[in-house]
């Protein structure tokens, strides 16, 4: 699309928003925007973080989301109690994909479905007693659990359950940590706040576990990687490269990581942050409470990983920054083939993003690297700094729509006509019937790891095999085909 | 009165960050700045400036303070 200019843009924006009415049309304006380089501060062209609008389609999720299913979820000898009725928990259950290593019910939990299964007389009596044994249970039936963490469904801050006090009772009759969380779903606009909710409830009841504690061993080299997943494996192929140049990871946030991990983290020497919309608070606390400064990194691609090498050694020795360029050198050939292998059959193919947290700007780089272009991003639930960050990596004249609808989706695809849509999967199924290549980028398709040099290899070839199969040119929505073609079907059946 | 963390950025220069609204902003412009004091009017780089009494001896960044709007 590089060819097409801002008005042509702003035309296609004013085009699509037609169909709403007028009140609509005006909040909906305000959410999409043509990047320019040109402004510095996003939030001179892009409202975001903002209620959704009723009657259209949006992807969010909820709070609970947010804080189980992302940021405390991962944490895998902790068992996490969805603390509610059954259905939360059970229909978002390993979907992440957060890989861990660990006997799962014996010592980690991670894709586990643990509730409390509310009941009617629960929400009329109260939780509260409930909760309490079932604390205990855990206890007994999975005594290598290194604590609890009581997610709140929507029914807790409803009914005015005390999940505070039952959590201190807990804590100190078992002796192990148990941490309440007031992720109740309908709190704020999106996953967004429970994010938050849950890096504050991890300040208030992990965190500190260990101040005062000088009995762990620390070296100047001390590192810890926050706001990764380890989706299909993220982590760990960032982990090695760090390790690679000298440095020693000390804990991971949250994906495959521990109890023990978080409470060692304050005594690190520096927060290497990925995604910054889920983890920027905790790291922030950080900074001020234990002085431990924070970076932000982007592991996409060999470009971008080069130069978040580069900046991570920058605040270390020089044998670190020796480590940086030698671990650059060393996989130069690997990446080199890799990018001479796909970028010839992806060059020029245009792609547009509509997902969550970091990717809609981290991911552009490793497109880039393979020839391709994004012209078109987007964010669920981001806030007005994610857009800050946006704009730079963006080219000039792209779209970018902030919690986009399912309609305005549909259309801008279908004007836009992009080569590949990465999203999630409640968009998946309608682009593959457009006759759209389409990869799920929340959980990598199945796939994965994307991250690091490793993860760059895996990542071209599942472009590759999703943009260059051959099954797209077949598919026709059965609406869209001619009569005669209809008929064709129906004879041969 | 927003609650308003204030950290050093690489190049030296001070951010703004609103917590409540997730907003980050570069400090333009600091009205007292000194060896003993620092605060007074605070202007943004997008011209919203904020008002804190000036704090002595001047804080170690980061750190959150109380600031006021400024009129
Ligand atoms: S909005 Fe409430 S009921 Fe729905 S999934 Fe979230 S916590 Fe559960």
């Amino acid at each position: 699309m590089a060819a097409i200019s801002k008005e042509e843009t702003e035309a296609l924006i004013q085009e699509v928003l037609e169909v709403y009415p007028e009140k609509l049309k005006k909040d909906r304006t305000k959410h999409l925007t043509v990047n320019d380089h040109e402004v510095e501060q996003s939030k001179k062209c892009i409202t975001s973080n903002r209620k959704s609008q009723p009657g259209v389609m949006t992807v969010r999720g909820c709070a609970y989301a947010g804080s189980k299913g992302v940021v405390w979820g991962p944490i895998k000898d902790m068992v996490h109690v969805s603390h509610g009725p059954v259905g939360c928990g059970q229909y978002s259950r390993a979907g992440r994909r957060n890989y861990y290593i660990g006997t799962t019910g014996v010592n980690t939990f991670v894709t586990m479905n643990f509730t409390s299964d509310f009941q009617e007389k629960d929400i009329v009596f109260g939780g509260d007693k409930k909760l309490d044994k079932i604390i205990t249970e855990i206890d007994q039936l999975f005594p290598l659990s290194k604590g609890v963490t009581i997610q709140s469904e929507c029914p807790i801050g409803l009914i005015g359950d005390d999940i505070e006090a039952v959590a201190k009772k807990k804590s100190k009759e078992l002796d192990k940590t148990v941490v309440p969380v007031r992720c109740e779903g309908f709190r704020g606009v999106s996953q967004s706040l429970g994010h938050h909710i849950a890096n504050d409830s991890i300040r208030d009841w992990a965190l500190g576990a260990r101040d005062g504690d000088d009995s762990f061993e620390s070296t100047p080299y001390d590192v810890s990687i926050i706001g990764d997943y380890n989706i299909g494996g993220d982590a760990w192929s960032s982990r090695t490269l760090l390790e690679e140049m000298g440095l020693r990871v000390v804990s991971q946030w949250s994906g495959d990581g521990s109890l023990a991990e978080i409470e060692l983290t304050p005594k690190v020497k520096l927060n290497l942050l990925h995604c910054y919309r889920s983890m920027n608070y905790i790291s922030r606390h950080m900074e001020e409470k234990y002085g431990v400064p924070w970076l932000e990194y982007n592991f996409f691609g060999p470009t971008k990983i080069a130069e978040s090498l580069r900046k991570i050694a920058s605040h270390f020795d020089d044998k670190i920054k020796e480590g940086a360029e030698r671990v650059i050198e060393r996989y130069k050939g690997e990446y080199e083939a890799v990018i001479e292998k796909y970028r010839p059959r992806l060059e020029g193919k245009k792609v547009m993003l509509y997902v969550g947290g970091l990717r809609p700007r981290h991911i552009i780089g490793a497109y880039e690297d393979l020839g391709m272009e994004v012209v078109g991003t987007g964010y669920e639930f981001a806030h007005n700094d994610d857009y800050d960050r946006t704009i730079k990596e963006m080219g000039n004249a792209t779209l970018i729509y902030d919690d986009v609808t399912g309609f305005e989706f549909e259309e801008f695809a279908k004007k836009v006509k992009p080569d590949l849509i990465g999203s999630g999967i409640k968009e998946k199924y309608i682009f593959q019937k457009m006759g759209i290549p389409f990869r799920q980028m929340h959980s990598w398709d199945y796939s994965g790891p994307y991250h690091g040099y490793d993860g760059f290899a895996i990542f071209a070839r599942d472009m590759d095999m999703t943009l260059n199969n051959p099954c797209w040119n077949m598919l026709k929505a059965p609406w869209s085909q001619s009569s005669e073609e209809a008929d064709a079907v129906a004879a041969s059946a | 009165m927003p609650n308003v963390m204030i950290r050093r950025k690489p190049d030296g220069g001070l951010l703004f960050y609103i917590a409540k609204k997730d907003q980050e902003d570069v400090i333009s412009k600091v009205e007292v700045d000194n060896e003993e004091q620092w605060g007074g009017e605070v202007e943004l780089t997008d011209g919203s400036r904020y008002y804190i009494d000036p704090v002595s001896p001047p804080p170690r960044f980061p750190t959150t303070l109380r600031f006021k709007r400024a009129v």
